[in-house]
């Protein structure tokens, strides 16, 4: 075990010396790795609610006679179902997924989701509510943490914010071929987000994780007379009840995308650095 | 030693999918724990004082104009009780029909439907949420339970109000399935939480409670009992069926129906 290095060509003696920073600070890790948490199950136990009625509406009422904008329903005989989505005019065989899908003994059963993406598996939406509501106390409590945190220790201002430099549509423009390309920042870029990591971060924080929270409290009647201009400011809860499905689309979108680029950024450095903190700058010579 | 290198990607390779197979499987017996089940219902009571925080002014849930009300106002749950004594009342077109009030309050009662017809009423236009997460509105006519409240004089002891229910949704023979419901006081002196005997200006039919029906509209429609026989007054709600204050709620459904 004297040389660790010698058959590693990596770490060629003529290699610079690596350079870590240290990227994520204990609040930012801790916040995160809550929201993996909060935000698997709330989609989970989401998908098991939005199953006792998986139609959506736009307006002030909604239910079975009224026309829903989406849908996942059963269509065929009751031995053979097939599973369709409906999106407006269009629709979907999505048989074996969305409409129609196995039940644990084999059996076919006609449910919105499947039982692999919903908790709990089977259909039960007393206890999906449970949990829902109880994590979505644990992602308000730690959003607001974030929030509250980000202000004053300036994360936002100095790592969020774009710069009038981030903004010149020159850079931007390059942001996006540098990402249709696949090829990661390294060096000094790679210290800080880049503009479209900021503007994904950003709409996360102010627009998509906010929108999701304030249209699931209009799904409370409660809420619904306390605050009545909330539910108005969504155009009515069915309305609400649809953003709040949008939102949820657009957070499992942004989950994919990102993950998607911790992998393509390199998944040892990346979760290291959400773990740890430190963060290997990747070298020039490296892309 | 480039398996120093390996061993460590792997090591992070086999927790992530380790972690996702544990999620899968995991959750489920996650959900079944007694104890992890009884820390979730936890939140429920931060839920419960969270709203009572924000609706002590005793606001009103919104109500809607005529035009707003819904085409088809679905008609969930029982929408034909299986009762005898209930079958034979609704044949004679509930004449014979009484609304019993009793319980913990000085002065019990029994109102026949004209007794509650000819008592001041009020109608509302509002919006019933499901569970299930549809929704419809519809008008409601009847008597502001308040009024009926301090005409038996309710007991200072009293705490909660019980709603015996003539529908069995399990049609069960032992009664195990016999609707109730339970509200406290905080809702049940709400202006909004009447007694209703007509819908959309007609008299309310079988199918959605007829004679009589709760409409507490700052909560869930599992908590809108219909064919309401008998209102009692109590001091606790946990000897009544499954303990937890309703036919839903027994079933795991949250006693508090505002969220």
């Amino acid at each position: 075990m004297t040389d660790i290095t010698a058959d590693h060509p990596a770490a060629a003696p003529a290699e610079p010396a690596r350079e870590v920073i240290y990227r994520h600070r204990l609040v930012v890790r801790i916040t995160h790795w809550i929201n993996v948490l909060a935000i698997s199950l709330l989609l989970m136990s989401g998908l098991q609610i939005f199953n006792a009625h998986p139609h959506l509406y736009v307006g002030q009422y909604g239910a079975d006679a009224d026309k829903p904008w989406l849908e996942l329903t059963a269509t065929g005989t009751e031995a053979n179902p097939r599973g369709v989505t409906r999106i407006g005019g269009l629709q979907f065989d999505t048989t074996g997924v969305l409409g129609v899908s196995k039940r644990a003994d084999g059996a076919v059963s006609i449910r919105g989701f499947p039982r692999w993406a919903t908790l709990p598996s089977d259909r039960n939406l007393a206890v999906g509510r449970r949990w829902h509501f109880f994590l979505a106390w644990i992602l308000v409590i730690n959003g607001l943490a974030y929030v509250a945190w980000g202000l004053v220790s300036g994360h936002f201002r100095k790592d969020l914010a774009p710069t009038g430099e981030d903004i010149k549509p020159r850079n931007v423009w390059r942001s996006i071929i540098d990402h249709a390309r696949l090829k990661h920042p390294a060096g000094e870029e790679a210290k800080r987000y880049n503009i479209l990591q900021k503007f994904a971060y950003l709409a996360m924080i102010v627009v998509v994780l906010p929108g999701v929270v304030l249209t699931g409290m209009t799904m409370s009647p409660g809420i619904d007379a306390a605050l009545p201009w909330l539910v108005d400011l969504f155009g009515g809860r069915p309305t609400a009840r649809s953003i709040h499905f949008v939102c949820a689309n657009l957070i499992v979108l942004f989950v994919i995308v990102h993950v998607v680029e911790v992998f393509l950024a390199g998944v040892v450095n990346e979760m290291r650095s959400m773990i740890t903190g430190r963060y290997v700058v990747p070298q020039e010579h490296a892309r | 030693m480039s398996g120093l290198v390996f061993s460590r990607r792997g090591l992070i390779g086999a927790a992530s999918a380790g972690l996702g197979g544990l999620a899968l499987s995991g959750c489920d017996r996650l959900t079944q724990a007694p104890s992890v089940d009884h820390f979730v219902r936890g939140a429920q009571g931060l839920s419960l004082s969270a709203q009572r925080l924000l609706l002590a002014g005793q606001p009103l849930a919104r109500e809607f104009a005529a035009k707003d009300i819904s085409p088809v106002f679905k008609a969930n749950g029982s929408t034909m009780p299986n009762d005898d004594a209930y079958l034979a009342s609704m044949d004679g077109n509930f004449a014979d029909w009484k609304l019993q009030i009793d319980g913990l309050v000085a002065a019990p009662r029994a109102f026949s439907l004209a007794d509650l017809k000819a008592l001041p009423s009020r109608t509302q236009i509002t919006r019933h949420d499901c569970v299930e997460g549809w929704s419809a509105i519809g008008g409601w006519t009847g008597v502001q339970l308040h009024r009926l409240l301090s005409m038996v004089q309710v007991l200072p002891k009293a705490r909660f109000v019980v709603f015996h229910c003539a529908d069995d949704l399990d049609d069960s023979l032992d009664g195990s399935g016999q609707y109730y419901e339970s509200i406290d006081l905080f809702d049940a002196f709400h202006p909004q939480t009447i007694l209703a005997y007509a819908m959309n200006g007609s008299p309310l039919t079988v199918a959605h409670g007829a004679p009589l029906r709760l409409r507490v509209e700052r909560q869930l429609g599992y908590k809108q009992a219909k064919y309401v026989m008998r209102v009692e007054l109590v001091e606790r709600f946990d000897h009544f069926k499954g303990g937890q204050g309703g036919y839903w709620e027994d079933r795991g459904y949250e006693w508090y129906g505002g969220i």
